[in-house]
């Protein structure tokens, strides 16, 4: 079923792959570079709304104590490290992107600000899973903490939304309708195409990486080591 | 619940006042960090005086950090924070009561800064009203949600570097609101900056909410 499941998805990417880089015109105004956008935008959907979407979700079950299954506590790290990941990812490709288009790596935009605010909370998220603790105890703080970020993020939205828009309007605003040009044919094509192969490659990663917690869990349990390496090794099957 | 953390919030300051740590390290800290600022920016009154709010902040912010790690190295000795579970007293109470004695240092503190930039910056302080009110929005905020964060960092043995990666980006609202209504309120626009407490006030609602309902179950773990 994961096989199926991996096997579709690295299809899908490698559709993605030639749509985006053959079948695609380049941009009026940007050229090639607006093909970054099959990349950035599935890998931002697949890191905020998903990843961290799934983390909060499964925090709150753990937390209810009808739901509470140590299953949701490892779904819970599992989806924030793939989230981690892929918010690197956006924030690197955006920044290429940024480069090519806007002639700067960065710049103080809400949308960028609070994408760098969320890394560095998940960051902190996975350090603190990372401490040593009994189970229990890791789950109950990580998802407490979990949902503390959360509802950080609408607050950290909002307020540097405020703090761009109550002084300076004119640059920023302009270069944020460059990121969400109208789109038209082949383009939205494959940006669907490519919001659903990173959107399966993100359920595929999921499947692997709460194996590998559960594995974890079960050795700790046990304290095989031995079996603990093997199954790493198992389960560490690199992406084609 | 009031009168627990009234109780807890009493004992932190008795300990405080016979232990002079804030006092004796925490501020001259806050001090050192407002004098190094100028340094970094070269002692230029122009930049200083514009920078001033956000210097002042990040003064404050630091030195929050240093409040919230004491308030829980506090109880780290002698089994006090089994002595805390087991007192009976209303886990709410004890975080507000831990809350409230931070946010008290706190405010004294930015007391003292306010008159460091003053005096060191060169700011006027037009707009007290709105001075006043954001700092205790602001102080309230960062005291709640540093305190939530201290008790989960309390007992590991990681607790000095995992804290500021897990407070500072949180925070980071109030440090962005705070600026801009003191910005306002220096440069004498205060109306400019009432849409910021109002969100200061959002974060410091969240935070304290928060808190009360999460403390009972961070504290019972070992």
């Amino acid at each position: 079923m994961t096989r199926v499941l991996g096997i579709v998805t690295a299809a899908l990417l490698a559709v993605t792959a030639v749509m985006a880089l053959v079948v695609s015109p380049p941009d009026a105004v940007q050229g090639d570079a607006v093909r970054l956008l099959y990349v950035h935008v599935p890998t931002a959907w697949v890191a905020m709304y998903l990843s961290f979407g799934v983390t909060s979700l499964a925090s709150a079950l753990w937390l209810w104590p009808r739901t509470r299954r140590r299953s949701w506590d490892l779904l819970a790290g599992a989806s924030a490290e793939i989230g981690v990941v892929f918010i690197a990812l956006t924030l690197a490709v955006g920044s290429i992107w940024g480069r090519a288009t806007w002639g700067v790596w960065w710049t103080w935009d809400a949308r960028l600000t609070t994408t760098a605010v969320l890394l560095v909370l998940y960051l902190g998220y996975l350090a603190l899973r990372r401490v040593p603790a009994d189970p229990d105890t890791r789950a109950r703080r990580s998802a407490i903490a979990a949902l503390l970020a959360f509802v950080d993020v609408p607050i950290v939205h909002q307020s540097v939304v405020w703090w761009r828009t109550l002084h300076q309007q004119a640059s920023v605003l302009e270069e944020n309708r460059l990121l969400h040009p109208t789109i038209h044919g082949s383009m939205l094509w494959t940006l669907l195409i490519g919001l659903t192969a990173f959107t399966l490659l993100y359920f595929w990663l999921l499947v692997h990486r709460f194996r590998l917690a559960r594995v974890e869990d079960e050795a700790e349990d046990r304290r095989l080591e031995l079996a603990l390496a093997e199954r790493r090794a198992e389960a560490d099957v690199v992406p084609a | 619940m009031w009168r627990d953390a009234l109780l807890v919030a009493a004992k932190d300051l008795r300990v405080e006042a016979r232990s002079r740590v804030a006092t004796n390290q925490v501020a001259p800290f806050a001090a050192l960090v407002l004098v190094l600022f100028a340094f970094a920016l070269d002692p230029d009154r122009g930049v200083l005086g514009r920078a001033a709010a956000g210097l002042f902040w990040l003064a404050v912010l630091f030195s929050a950090l240093l409040a919230v790690q004491r308030s829980f190295a506090l109880e780290a000795h002698d089994d006090a924070r089994d002595g805390l579970r087991l007192s009976g007293l209303d886990p709410a109470g004890i975080f507000l009561g831990k809350a409230g004695a931070v946010a008290a240092q706190l405010a004294v503190l930015e007391l003292l800064l306010t008159g460091g930039i003053a005096v060191l910056y060169g700011s006027d302080l037009r707009g007290a009203v709105i001075l006043a009110v954001t700092a205790v929005a602001a102080t309230v905020g960062l005291a709640a949600a540093g305190t939530v964060y201290g008790v989960i960092a309390a007992g590991l043995r990681v607790r000095e570097t995992l804290l500021p990666l897990l407070i500072l980006p949180v925070v980071a609202p109030v440090l962005l609101a705070a600026t801009k209504a003191w910005d306002a309120g220096l440069s004498g626009a205060s109306g400019e900056g009432w849409p910021w407490v109002r969100l200061l006030a959002v974060f410091a609602t969240v935070y304290v909410g928060f808190g009360v309902l999460a403390f009972g179950a961070l504290l019972e773990e070992t």
